[in-house]
């Protein structure tokens, strides 16, 4: 694997670019591992990236039933954020956004990983409230954040039209300076380009279709499309699958799967210079390196497993972003696409044991869970090395819809990504 | 936009028409002071949540305001059935039957 650096940029410059090396080793599965991870999207990958660096555990397999990257992790809007309101949400998603703040380097990969501050709305007086609520709570918690004026809000954000005529005016916005965007596929690679280094292994076409255990229950290994793959540990990180992957096991599951939908436009010279979230009039917007506006819908409303949604929610999209942004209503989309996210009846995701020995968890992040992917890699290779889980995730266990400790960030959090 | 059959009105009418309420099938417990914090759990959190054919209810909130429920397969989106509220669960013949 070879090193990203000025001087190799350079001289495979001089080389015509044939001197790079292939990113990730593509090995046979082997019989047996330690571990075993279901699922390489980010989550997942960083996972096992974190078992080999932090944990020392390198005997572990990735095992994909499509391509690396390939789930929500390509199809996300890649906003990244810790405002969170809950007091366990704070601690979990900073945890996270603390790691992407040293990610590129630590794994010698450009994520392209941008603070630009993500600002949500607000549009009524309600929304005013809540979103100071958050912000007082979100500084107690030692989070960043601060509350704009209409006039603050469109000196960050140009285009934001703050005219008291709007449909929906901007009364002010909550802005949180470290939050930002991403690479989406960036990440997914960069965490499988430092596991490989470290002795990963991730195949690909290989879905997992069941679980085996031995007498006394715990796991012994999966089934495979590729064959019978042995493991002492197994942890789950299968975003919109992983109540068939539980069931493989015989366990229930507190989620359920929807499509929710996201559009880009056409490429357009730098104009959009942050991220804005509105929750009443449902859209959220940024703008990629390419320059295409990206933007996010709300989840649909029935259950759906199709990765795909209805016409009438992207019209209903872009009608909020042309009333936000009138700059915009002139602007062709591209292209619109969906992913299954699977949701938890308290919007928050569950990352932990499960009742069966040797199996762990990481699912539910339903909506929200691309800001999360090294915090929740980080707090799964925990769990999976030390057999319990971390201070941090402790809270987001299988067993809360049990005790009734819900940690709601369903209408408290007001922004859904 | 989906195309939904309400069997109170027998009519297809458009997806905006309705609200999704959940999975359907699902029976309030008889004696609720009776159940276990697991039961509880069963009850109020756990759902199926499979890929392929669901159960579902279905609410006509701009038509006739009536719940109904519905079969569906939730990778091709497309209905099966759909039957008022309070009819017995199709059993797989029956599915099959108006698959085909
Ligand atoms: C349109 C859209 C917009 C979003 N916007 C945002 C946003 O702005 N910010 C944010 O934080 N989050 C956002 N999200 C949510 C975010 O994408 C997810 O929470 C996150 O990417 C989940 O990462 P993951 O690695 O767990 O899942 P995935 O990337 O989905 O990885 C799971 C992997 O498991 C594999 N798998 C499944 N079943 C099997 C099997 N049986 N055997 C083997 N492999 C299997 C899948 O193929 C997949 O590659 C958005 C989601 C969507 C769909
Ligand atoms: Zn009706």
């Amino acid at each position: 694997m070879s090193h990203f650096s000025l001087p190799s940029l350079v001289a495979n410059a001089l080389g015509s670019n044939k001197g790079w090396t292939k990113q990730w080793a593509k090995p046979e599965p082997k019989a047996n591992y330690d571990v075993i991870i279901v699922g390489a999207g980010g989550h997942g990958l960083a996972a096992a990236y974190y078992l080999a660096k932090e944990h020392n555990i390198t005997n572990v397999a990735v095992l994909e039933k499509g391509w690396l990257g390939g789930g929500n992790t390509a199809r996300n809007t890649t906003i990244i954020r810790s405002s969170y309101l809950r007091d366990e949400s704070a601690r979990l998603y900073d945890h996270a956004l603390g790691l992407w703040e040293g990610l590129a380097q630590e794994i010698n990969y450009n994520l392209m990983f941008s603070q630009r501050g993500a600002m949500a709305l607000a549009h009524t007086v309600h929304d005013v409230q809540a979103l100071k609520r958050r912000i007082y709570a979100n500084r107690l918690n030692g989070i960043d954040g601060e509350w704009l004026s209409p006039q603050q809000a469109k000196a960050f954000c140009p285009p934001l039209n703050i005219s008291t005529d709007a449909r929906y005016p901007v009364l002010g916005a909550g802005l949180q300076r470290r939050g930002g965007v991403a690479r989406h596929d960036g990440i997914a690679w960069g965490f499988a380009r430092a596991a490989s280094a470290r002795g990963v292994h991730i195949i690909e076409n290989c879905a997992v279709t069941g679980i085996n255990r031995a007498p006394d229950g715990s796991v012994t290994g999966v089934e495979t499309t590729r064959g019978t793959i042995g493991a002492k540990k197994i942890a789950l990180s299968t975003a919109g699958n992983s109540s068939m992957l539980l069931d493989m096991a015989g366990i229930r599951t507190p989620i359920e799967c929807f499509s929710l939908q996201a559009l880009v436009s056409e490429p357009i010279e730098p104009i959009f210079p942050c991220v804005a979230l509105s929750n009443s009039v449902h859209a959220y917007i940024s703008q990629s390196d390419k320059g295409e506006l990206v933007i996010g819908a709300g989840t649909e409303q029935y259950f759906s497993y199709s990765q795909r949604g209805p016409l009438h929610s992207v019209e209903h999209t872009v009608a909020a972003i042309c009333e936000m942004f009138p700059i915009f209503t002139r602007l062709r989309m591209m292209r619109n696409w969906g992913g299954t996210v699977d949701v938890t009846p308290d919007r928050s995701p569950i990352l932990g044991l499960t009742p069966v020995p040797g199996l762990y968890i990481n699912a539910g992040w339903g909506t929200g869970g691309f800001k999360a992917t090294p915090g929740a890699g980080h707090l799964l290779a925990f769990t999976i090395a030390n057999n319990v889980p971390h201070d941090i995730s402790a809270p987001f266990s299988l067993k809360r819809f049990q005790t009734g400790n819900l940690i709601d960030e369903a209408a408290a959090a007001s922004v859904a990504h | 936009m989906l195309l939904i059959d309400c069997p109170y009105c027998k009519e297809m009418r458009p997806e905006v028409e309705f609200s999704h309420a959940g999975e359907a099938h699902i029976d309030r417990p008889a004696d609720p002071s009776s159940l276990s914090d697991e039961e509880w759990e069963s009850f109020l959190f756990l759902r199926s949540n499979r890929a392929g054919i669901c159960f579902e209810r279905w609410y006509h909130i701009h038509g006739c305001g009536r719940y109904f429920n519905a079969v569906r397969n939730n990778v091709s989106e497309k209905f099966i059935l759909t039957y008022p509220a309070g009819q017995k669960r199709p059993s797989d013949a029956q599915i099959k039957g108006a698959l085909s």
